[in-house]
């Protein structure tokens, strides 16, 4: 994995959004982007140049589903789950993917290679069921394409 | 010859991106004189990838056209559908706000003048702030985004505040399932939105905007994000809109995957950095809103509708429209459906002439069970309310909502008290925790449905107290109107909740 982000990397990404009315989740989404997680040791340190206390940072770290504490694997798989995938069978299809993949929602296979995320409608609900890899989108999608899909994933 | 593919995210995600390579593989290796040109959607989306080639005579339509099949398409192997905008589907529709989605590149502001585009802003300029309110008003345009409150109310309160800085903030979150009006709109003619802001930003005397925009839309924020930019190099944008010596700038912002956050307080909670909690009115946003000073929160349709209310002018835009319900309404049509899409309209088409007509019935060939409208808190229609005609008035009276215009179609094996049962549970995820009809409320629901599933029928009442009780004691609508879907699931299919099930597997 990548080696521990420093303070001085994190400086750097805090310096980028400083001057914008409302940094924080700029903020917390640049150090997502960057480090692939939200290192904790960035929390302090962020706490401080915005001057809020750690626990107002945290807070609002834990309000969003976005945000995570540990790396996720090397691709991202949202699936989509609300009503209108719902309605052509995603709820099937998210069981044998989770199945093929020997995954719960929110986990990562054990050679680190997929996590699966639960989502909650990605705007693709008349090519239902939708998903979304590594920010790429997928519609109609069947057991036999999501195989083909993740079977060419390194 | 010009082709033209789409960009838009329903598109790609049917390959619309190899279709679009592999053509332009196939020109090169033929030696054709031929252009690829990426556009938004036309919203036929059963059809993407759709392909149009005008060689003279016109954008004739292919689709659905797979990269393998963009060989025969250029041998002229593959059958029309003919002229794209004679296609059915698009040919019964009223496009105002939709007008250029689909025609155009959306990131070509030429294009954009030459069709339409910046003329209702250079009206505007013209005008003074209240002349400007007026033609809103005159308009009769409500807001999109679900409670349909009057704009050019919401713009009078914030023009008449008095501050040193005001905001247009655009509600782009988009969350509900079923929609993706908005997310089109941003891929697919994004100068549009930026123009109604720069309008309102005239209107209400506010100089900066923000759009806030889910996560879940990478597409869309990057489409946007290059198209503010190009709006600000050709001067649309900045210290001196279009020579007026009038300023106006804007930013794109994305939220981190929270339902509440387009609700309009917790969204102004979140783009100010912090949790996004619902905040009690008063204050109203458009006294006290970003940063507590005045804002006006509107809906990505609400903005992008107002640049041709100013091009056509306030008065034509609303002869269409029933009753209080006036001009158009883009209404996606969407989940079991055989012709899925984007069908804007003016109001009042009858909700079975948009599934069983426009939409063609269920995706699956099986009978048409129920239709969710308005998102996960909209009711659930049986067949016995199609009649309803689309508007705000008609689907209140009728014990729904039509909510940001999405409907999702369900066939006749959907399991009503499993989609009773998500309602809550999606509740239950995307409480911001402030009230607790809400946040506990939500959890007991769905125990409830729990307990009537394993055959429990007396808990059929206690469902029905605790809907009451959430109803009245919620904040926003997230706790108030999670009640609609289930107790709609629960009226009109009784049987299914009668309590003498086998407890699902
Ligand atoms: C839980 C919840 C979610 C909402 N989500 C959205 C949304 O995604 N987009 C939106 O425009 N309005 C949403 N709204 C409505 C907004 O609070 C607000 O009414 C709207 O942005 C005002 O703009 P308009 O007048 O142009 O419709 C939501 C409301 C609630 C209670
Ligand atoms: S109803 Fe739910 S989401 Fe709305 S303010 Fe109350 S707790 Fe928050
Ligand atoms: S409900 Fe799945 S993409 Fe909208």
């Amino acid at each position: 994995m990548d080696p521990q982000p420093t303070a001085e990397e994190i400086r750097e990404i805090l310096g980028k959004h400083l001057h914008l009315e409302g940094p924080l989740l700029p903020i917390l989404h640049d150090l997502q982007d960057t480090f692939g997680y939200l290192p904790q040791e960035a929390v302090p340190q962020i706490a401080g140049a915005l001057n809020l206390s750690v626990a107002e940072v945290t807070g609002v770290i834990s309000f969003y589903h976005d945000f995570r504490k540990a790396p996720a694997g090397r691709h991202v798989l949202k699936l989509c789950r609300a009503e209108a995938c719902q309605s052509m069978g995603s709820d099937a299809l998210a069981d044998r993917v989770l199945s093929l993949l020997g995954v719960d929602w929110h986990g990562t296979t054990t050679d680190g290679r997929i996590t699966v995320e639960p989502v909650y409608c990605l705007g693709l609900c008349a090519c239902a069921p939708a998903a979304m890899l590594d920010g790429r989108v997928h519609g109609a999608l069947t057991e036999a394409k999501a195989t083909k899909i993740l079977e060419a994933l390194a | 010859m010009k082709i033209y593919v789409s960009r838009d995210s329903a598109a790609k995600a049917f390959g619309a991106d190899e279709v679009a390579e592999a053509l332009q593989e196939e020109i090169v290796a033929r030696g054709l004189r031929a252009e690829v040109i990426r556009t938004g959607s036309r919203g036929m989306v059963w059809l993407e990838p759709l392909v149009e080639i005008d060689a003279g005579r016109g954008r004739m339509a292919y689709g659905p056209v797979s990269a393998e099949e963009v060989p025969a398409l250029l041998d002229g192997n593959i059958d029309s559908l003919g002229l794209t905008e004679e296609i059915p589907f698009f040919a019964r529709q009223t496009r105002l706000t939709f007008a250029r989605c689909g025609l155009t590149d959306p990131l070509s502001l030429a294009d954009y003048e030459a069709h339409g585009g910046l003329a209702g802003l250079r009206r505007a300029l013209e005008l003074s702030a209240e002349a400007i309110v007026d033609e809103v008003k005159t308009s009769g345009l409500r807001g999109r985004g679900g409670a349909g409150f009057p704009t050019g109310i919401k713009w009078d309160t914030v023009r008449m505040a008095h501050a040193d800085q005001k905001y247009i903030v655009c509600n782009a979150d988009e969350g509900d399932s079923g929609t993706f009006a908005d997310r089109m709109i941003m891929e697919g003619d994004p100068f549009t939105l930026i123009e109604g802001m720069v309008i309102a930003g005239l209107g209400t005397g506010a100089t900066r905007g923000y759009v806030y925009t889910r996560s879940e839309y990478p597409d869309a924020i990057e489409v946007m994000e290059e198209a503010v930019q190009i709006a600000r190099a050709a001067g649309v944008l900045g210290p001196d809109v279009l020579g007026s010596g009038r300023a106006f700038d804007m930013e794109i912002r994305m939220g981190a995957g929270a339902y509440v956050c387009g609700e309009e307080t917790s969204l102004l909670n979140s783009l100010e950095g912090k949790r996004g909690v619902v905040r009690a009115k008063p204050p109203l946003p458009a006294l006290e809103g970003f940063l507590g000073r005045p804002t006006v929160v509107n809906n990505v349709i609400s903005l992008a509708t107002v640049p041709v209310i100013f091009e056509k002018g306030a008065a034509f835009y609303a002869e269409f429209g029933l009753g209080r319900s006036k001009g158009t309404i883009p209404i996606q049509i969407a989940g079991n459906v055989a012709h899925g899409g984007l069908f804007e309209t003016a109001f009042g088409m009858p909700l079975g002439t948009l599934v069983n007509d426009i939409g063609g019935g269920t995706a699956s060939g099986r009978p048409v069970k129920a239709v969710q409208i308005g998102g996960p808190l909209g009711a659930y229609f049986g067949q016995e309310k199609f009649d309803t005609p689309f508007g705000y008035e008609d689907f209140d009276v009728q014990g729904g909502l039509i909510g940001h215009a999405g409907l999702v179609v369900f066939d006749d094996s959907a399991d009503m008290m499993k989609m009773a049962r998500f309602a809550m549970e999606f509740c239950a995820v995307e409480s911001c925790g402030k009230c607790t009809p809400c946040r506990i409320g939500a959890v007991r629901g769905v125990e409830t449905l729990d307990r009537i599933a394993a055959g429990d029928g007396a808990a059929v009442e206690l469902l029905t107290d605790l809907c009451e009780t959430m109803k009245d004691g919620s904040l926003c609508a997230l706790g108030g109107f999670t009640p609609y879907p289930v107790l709609s699931a629960l009226e009109t299919f009784p049987e299914e909740f009668a309590g003498t099930r086998e407890a699902a597997e």
